[in-house]
């Protein structure tokens, strides 16, 4: 459940970055590459932001999607699931997006 | 609880010295074990900690809120640190390596044997990546390797402010190999940067070969893929081909070897990719 942990750090730095601020909103943008599951983030937030300036907080998650260039024909194109697999029929592809695990910004209270 | 990896308890570090009974470790602060909360404040952050970042006020009329950007990636601190346990290590000329897979691949019976193997001929360290107990540590101490045990407690990965701490506590020589044995899981791990030189990931045939596909982040950044256990091959229900293009497709650069602890297949070549990958003295 490492999205505990993500969310522990995304607490730890927005306190860092805004130390006294009641914060009301924390927007986050996530790739759906990164390995981080939106809604298990959502179940944790709550939990995690007990006790501190994020108590009571929104959290909005902006997905993005994935992106990758195929080095063998050097095509782009949108991976349907976690296998890199380009329409070509080659799994040699480099990510172009898809990532990201950002915290955008947050609204101050 | 741990702002980084999130446990509610303390991840402890244990140094167990080679030859360390396993009786000494289980009295841990009364022996040669030394413990230690991991600290998540390292001052100075490096610039990379700050770089590109910036912030903007802007003021919606609708509301009293205000909007701070911040950008900023929500492991930055992790991977700063990371970075410096990376420029430490090359430094020194050591190479570190993460090895991840599920609990039971047979993590540990590959070191103890790489370890006994190779003594005289390279020197290595371990760091065992453990929720509780120092079992593998006193496994490892026994083959005469050093070894630093980091219990996480209810933390399911190691990250690299632990590392940090291990690696002072180690002290490994220059031309050395330091091998992290991370928490067994194939999903947590995947998303920590610790500052290793390589990611090694253990599948064993036990398994099964559907593992690449159903986790497919710890493949797919694996630079090297052991396939453990392969004297087991005649007993189980492993397809070695479908495996293999699995992992291919996931990683087409990971270098595959099948490798058995208990009759030795594949230890050569498991032996000449560490010596490759050793840095050049500097």
């Amino acid at each position: 459940m490492h999205e505990l942990a993500i969310i522990e750090s995304v607490v730890e730095t927005v306190t860092d970055r805004l130390p006294d601020a009641r914060i009301s909103c924390v927007h986050l943008e996530i790739g759906t590459l990164s390995g981080v599951v939106a809604d298990a983030l959502r179940f944790c937030f709550e939990l995690a932001t007990e006790g501190t300036g994020l108590e009571g907080a929104s959290l909005e998650i902006t997905e993005q999607p994935g992106r990758c260039r195929c080095r063998t024909c050097g095509q782009d194109f949108s991976p349907d699931g976690p296998i890199l697999l380009c329409p070509c029929g080659s799994a040699d592809a480099e990510i172009l997006a898809g990532q990201e695990l950002k915290i955008a910004s947050v609204k101050v209270a | 609880m741990c702002a980084t990896c999130g446990c509610s308890g303390r991840a402890r570090l244990r140094l167990v010295r080679a030859g360390d009974t396993a009786k000494a470790m289980a009295e841990g602060r009364q022996g040669h074990a030394h413990e230690f909360h991991h600290e998540h404040d390292h001052d100075p952050v490096p610039e990379a900690w700050d770089s590109g970042e910036h912030e903007h006020d802007h003021d919606h009329g609708h509301t009293h809120d205000r909007t701070v950007l911040l950008q900023q990636k929500v492991l930055a601190k992790n991977d700063a640190i990371a970075g410096n346990n990376r420029a430490w290590l090359r430094d020194r000329g050591v190479l570190a390596i993460n090895l991840m897979s599920s609990p039971g691949a047979g993590k540990t019976t590959l070191l103890e044997r790489t370890a006994r193997e190779l003594t005289g001929n390279l020197h290595i360290s371990v760091i065992e990546g453990d929720q509780e107990t120092a079992l593998d540590a006193s496994r490892i101490s026994a083959t005469g390797a050093s070894v630093v045990q980091i219990n996480t407690g209810v933390g399911c990965h190691l990250d690299a402010a632990m590392v940090e701490q291990a690696l002072f506590a180690l002290d490994p020589p220059p031309g050395s190999v330091v091998v992290i044995e991370n928490v067994g899981n194939l999903v947590c791990p995947a998303l920590f940067d610790l500052g290793e030189a390589a990611r090694i990931v253990l599948a064993s045939v036990t398994e099964g070969a559907d593992k690449p596909v159903k986790y497919p982040h710890m493949f797919r950044r694996a630079d090297l893929v052991l396939v453990t256990k392969t004297d087991l091959l005649p007993y189980v229900d492993f397809d070695a081909a479908r495996h293999a293009a699995d992992v291919k497709q996931l990683s087409p650069d990971a270098r595959m070897i099948q490798i058995s602890a208990t009759t030795g297949e594949g230890m050569t070549d498991w032996y000449s990719w560490l010596r490759l990958s050793l840095p050049a003295p500097g």
